[in-house]
């Protein structure tokens, strides 16, 4: 009665996301036990154990792929690639988070395990097959995420963030979840080759289920990369959560709900190729709705959400160039992408962070008014992480969509590549709006204030400078080390 | 006998299952209320209804039968008492309401044998022998907030709805701390089949007297589940003291303040049904069911000096089996009524803590260790499995003490006031609504 | 007896059609507490169907979860939010019902086209007594699937925590 065999784990498979797990767990047992003073013991915590999975996860780059634990756990170099985005985008947002916190006066600890666990669940989503992995990881991920945007109980737009990502999150995981469902239904599997091989195997059978399954699917991770029609959420949620948690949604939520995305789309690209003509259109309406409805706003967060949004449809582009033509093209332009974009948008989400002061925050543009004389180095910061998110020469943004324009001409999608460099131009706009606030226009009569940078801060911004410049220089070294994972 | 019963056709057979158990059920309603109106009178230095029932002969001489007829005049006052029916509520779930309270009380026990599964009881209880027994009991019973929560609302009345609502609070608390209670059993007997847990009561006590029955109370994981088990049940039956739904000095009487004449009967009627069946799902997972006593006469049936007695008390219970469960269940009854005559009813905080911070840990620790027992037994030795679930129990509770201490000796606010904090901020205006 | 349908199918009928006849309830009734108690008595008929096709632990996991937890909860809110019958849930006449119903009936065929054809092969009426018992859910639960069982006590606890720190009156 008790014969129960395990399966087979090889545990150096799962150890980068145990290591997470209970990094974030110690974190709260600290915060449980903790000396009144500040958290400074749990940053320390959660820092070394993102640093030590960072390692464990670098080390495993050039292993051989392979599936454990029945399937549900998938290492490859794309996998690790994203996991280690994941952790390190967790790492940087943890380094400016205490200083941000302390300053907005919002005194919860519980902020640091939840990050973590958040990342956790990214990191479950972009190393797994299987699609039931993806759901649980895509929910570890957005239940934390839903929690840590409603974090600033004092602010009324805290809480309203909260509510919305919640409603309309939870409505994006109905849909996700409907679609597995009939995928599961029509397949008889949650694994992705069991898919494959049903859609190739299985004639007209149950052919419809499966594709309007995979439909669902794609709505609802559509929801969750903030993909055209399904992006209502992102201005408000980005605009109303702290920053420090925006800045850790924008880079890591999106690299998680884009890894998994792209994965259900490459590990069944007989069947995702069928909804190749609708997620064109859907990767021209973000795009343009992105960079349009960004020109008309006022606030800096809620310019970053509409960026997001329009940097979603590039990656969206890129991916549908490696679906439309799996041999040519290969998934090192949408990591690297991810890469640059999580470093970029970090960065300038580092810098807005100053503007808390004694539990207040101004997010308008004329909030920034008068940085770069406060702070050189932030307003430097800022304006690189702008040039890269505009595309200019010599940063990781431009090698990014350089390389996206050249797959989508490889793949003969000429049309996206126009839309591509056509809003690109638009986005010049409102990018430089920003860059015009923080260094050429007037302090008004009060002038904006932010507190000091502290060393946190500092780290993070300079490792983004860093890694923007890294990204946009040595590009091909980069290139290198993603590898070349054609499929 | 047996013979005619497996030639029936199953869907009659069916009915007679069931029959058989509701039937009886019903009909000892009547009695139930009869002695809880005798024992409290009893406890509480009253006489009590006891002159109904009296019969004069002829002759002078009086027959007294203690009072044994005044739950069928009661019955009969309730039939013919004006059925007030409010305006304003909503008809059709107010009328529903009663009904949907007495159906899990009866659907409770189609899990519960009331005799030994071999034999001629092996055809007739449980009415069914499926391998979800406990599950099946935790469903249902969840199912009896509907009655409580719909009563209250439907009576459109407030002091209705807030029975209504503290019943349906209080129940959700108190399943969990009795789902895993009852999973220490699942456990330690490898099976949610009632049936099977019965059988594995009816093993050597601590697998060391062969003699004796392993009831699960004589455990000590058995004793704590069964502690808990017990609480809980009481809880979920909405009796004393946990009476809060329809505690009569706050809320009028709760979620039934509207109902008159039958349709009170009704709920009077589910929920003594469900103090009975509850009782009787107590009787099967911890006290051995429908044996007598913890004796295995069939061990003892072998034996020179009492090998003759062990028979004839062998047969003598196989046949008493029934009469037996309803004597464990009557003294379940007993208890219900003891606590109504002894305890204060607990204030709503004192509710919610015993459920959640006292009731579901302690469900939980008993939860550990029986499966670091089991675990240890399996790979090791018993004699180590014993040890290492001793050693559990005192380590956890070390642990969840110092767990408590670090939250409850600190207030959460002193806690909370860091270096960086002088003074809450002021809410912003919300750009939304401009509020 | 020669009936044209066999018990079975009869049961069947009977239990798929309450059940049916409840989720139009759910929809159509105007109030609130009505709409949920259609859904808990569809809920208890699914489970009944589960019962009948052997799945035994399926239909009371339904009845246990859906029936017992989650609706109460549901009706707990309806309740408190004290949604006064019709005002409320009064729409406005426009395009979206129809869209519904338009989406409605063609995943009705669309999923009644693609099921009915390989259902018509199937002629084992109800799943083995082995097959959905709580013996091989376990075990399949702590095999195979023992990953992400694991990684759903971690969502757990990132609810619960998540709960506390949002709800809890005092920071």
């Amino acid at each position: 009665m008790y014969d129960i065999r395990p399966p087979s784990v090889d545990w150096s498979m799962v150890t980068p996301v145990v290591l997470v797990f209970l990094t974030g767990l110690a974190g709260l047992l600290i915060e449980m036990f903790r000396p009144k003073q500040n958290n400074n013991s749990i940053v320390l915590t959660s820092l070394g154990g993102l640093a030590a999975s960072f390692f464990v996860l670098y080390g495993q780059l050039s292993a051989e792929a392979g599936e454990t634990l029945a399937g549900m756990v998938l290492r490859d170099r794309f996998g690790i690639l994203l996991q280690m985005a994941l952790v390190g985008v967790c790492f940087i947002s943890i380094l400016f988070s205490e200083g941000y916190l302390r300053e907005k006066r919002i005194p919860f600890g519980e902020f640091y395990p939840l990050a973590i666990w958040s990342t956790m669940g990214g990191m479950l989503m972009v190393a797994s097959n299987s699609l039931l992995m993806i759901f649980i990881g895509l929910e570890v991920l957005s239940i934390s995420l839903y929690v840590l945007a409603g974090l600033s109980r004092a602010e009324q737009k805290s809480e309203e963030s909260a509510l919305k990502y919640l409603l309309l999150g939870s409505f994006a995981s109905a849909f996700l979840l409907y679609g597995i469902a009939f995928v599961y239904g029509a397949s008889g599997s949650v694994h992705l080759s069991g898919v494959v091989k049903a859609w190739a195997t299985n004639h007209a059978n149950t052919q419809h289920m499966l594709l309007f399954g995979m439909g669902m699917m794609l709505v609802g991770f559509g929801f969750k990369s903030a993909l055209a029609p399904f992006h209502q959420w992102t201005p408000d949620v980005y605009q109303g959560a702290p920053t420090n948690v925006t800045g850790f949604m924008a880079a890591g939520s999106k690299i998680a709900a884009i890894g998994a995305l792209f994965r259900v789309l490459s590990e069944s690209v007989e069947l995702s190729q069928a909804w190749l003509p609708a997620l064109f259109w859907v990767a021209i309406l973000t795009m343009v709705v992105g960079n349009f409805a960004a020109l008309v706003q006022k606030d800096v967060k809620r310019i970053l959400g509409y960026s997001s949004i329009s940097n979603a449809g590039y990656i969206l582009a890129a991916i549908l160039a490696h679906v439309k033509a799996p041999d040519k093209i290969g998934a090192n332009t949408i990591v690297f992408y991810l890469f640059s974009y999580a470093v970029m948008t970090l960065g300038v989400f580092a810098v807005i962070s100053m503007n808390a002061k004694d539990g207040r925050e101004g997010t308008r543009l004329s909030d920034l008014n008068g940085l770069w004389k406060r702070s050189p180095l932030a307003g430097g910061v800022l304006i690189v992480c702008l040039a890269s998110l505009i595309g200019i020469p010599l940063t990781g943004g431009f090698f990014g969509k350089f390389m996206i324009f050249q797959d989508l001409l490889t793949a003969d999608m000429t049309p996206l590549a126009i839309v591509l460099a056509v809003t690109s131009v638009v986005s010049v706009y409102y990018y430089l709006g920003i860059a015009h606030a923080a260094w050429v226009a007037e302090e008004g009569a009060t002038p904006a204030e932010s507190a000091p940078m502290n060393a946190g801060l500092q780290v993070a911004c300079v490792t983004c400078l860093v890694g923007v410049f890294v990204m946009g220089i040595f590009g091909q070294p980069v290139l290198n080390m993603i590898g070349g994972i054609v499929r | 006998m047996q013979e005619w019963l497996e030639g029936l056709h199953p869907a009659i057979l069916a009915l007679i299952k069931v029959l058989l158990f509701v039937v009886p059920l019903l009909m000892l309603v009547p009695g139930l209320i009869w002695w809880e109106r005798r024992l409290l009178s009893w406890m509480q230095d009253r006489i009590g209804p006891n002159r109904t029932g009296t019969i004069t002969l002829k002759s002078g001489k009086k027959i007294k039968l203690f009072g044994l007829l005044q739950p069928i005049a009661d019955g009969i006052k309730l039939f013919f008492k004006e059925d007030v029916t409010p305006n304003s509520i909503d008809r059709l779930i107010y009328f529903l309401a009663p009904a949907i309270a007495l159906f899990p009380a009866f659907a409770l026990g189609g899990t519960v044998p009331l005799g030994p599964s071999y034999g001629i009881y092996g055809l007739l209880t449980p009415i069914a022998n499926v391998d979800i027994g406990v599950l099946y009991f935790l469903a249902i019973s969840s199912l009896g907030v509907y009655g409580v929560v719909l009563g209250g609302y439907a009576s459109n009345n407030k002091y209705s709805l807030m029975g209504g609502l503290r019943g349906s609070a209080q129940l959700i608390s108190y399943e969990l701390a009795m789902g895993v209670s009852l999973a220490c059993i699942v456990m330690a007997s490898g099976s949610l089949r009632l049936t099977d847990i019965l059988k594995t009561q009816e093993q050597a006590l601590w697998g060391a007297v062969p003699w004796l029955q392993n009831w699960f109370i004589f455990t000590p994981f058995g004793l704590l589940s069964a502690v808990i088990f017990g609480i809980c049940m009481v809880a979920e039956t909405n009796r004393v003291p946990f009476d809060l739904p329809e505690a009569e000095n706050e809320i009028i009487a709760g979620y039934h303040t509207e109902y008159s004449s039958m349709k009170f009967a009704v709920y009077f009627m589910g929920e003594y049904a469900a103090m009975f069946v509850f009782s009787g799902i107590f009787a099967t997972v911890f006290v051995g069911g429908y044996n007598l006593l913890p004796i295995n006469w069939e061990y003892l049936m072998d034996s020179q000096w009492v090998g003759q007695f062990a028979t004839l008390m062998h047969n003598l219970q196989y046949w008493l089996a029934p009469l037996v469960f309803l004597f464990k269940c009557a003294v379940g009854i007993t208890f219900y009524i003891w606590f109504r005559a002894t305890l204060p009813r607990l204030r709503y905080d004192q509710l919610m803590s015993l459920g959640w911070k006292n009731l579901l840990p302690t469900a939980v620790l008993n939860f550990i260790v029986v499966a670091i027992w089991i675990l240890v037994t399996k790979i090791h030795s018993t004699l180590m499995g014993i040890v290492a679930g001793a050693l559990a129990y005192v380590l956890l509770y070390f642990l969840f003490k110092s767990f408590l201490g670090a939250t409850r000796d600190k207030p959460i606010l002193q806690k909370r006031t860091l270096d960086y904090m002088p003074e809450p901020p002021k809410p912003q205006s919300n750009p939304v609504t401009g509020a | 007896m020669n009936l044209p349908v066999t018990g079975e199918q009869l049961t069947f009928m009977a239990l798929a059609g309450i059940a049916a006849l409840m989720a139009v309830g759910v929809v159509v009734l105007n109030n609130p507490v009505r709409s949920a108690m259609c859904l808990v008595v569809n809920f208890f008929f699914l489970a009944f169907i589960y019962f009948t096709l052997n799945a035994q632990l399926l239909g009371i996991s339904q009845i246990l979860v859906y029936t017992g937890a989650i609706m109460v909860l549901f009706l707990f809110v309806v309740m408190l939010l004290n949604l006064g019958g019709k005002q409320i849930f009064k729409e406005r006449r426009d395009f979206k019902p129809i869209l519904g119903m338009v989406v409605g009936v063609s995943l009705f065929g669309m999923i009644s086209s693609q099921l009915i054809l390989p259902m018509l092969k199937v002629d084992q009426i109800r799943a083995d007594n082995a097959y959905g018992a709580p013996q091989s859910i376990g075990k399949t639960l702590f095999t195979n699937y023992v990953w992400p069982f694991e990684i759903a006590s971690v969502l757990l606890l990132v609810g619960i925590v998540g709960s506390i720190l949002l709800a809890k009156r005092r920071v």
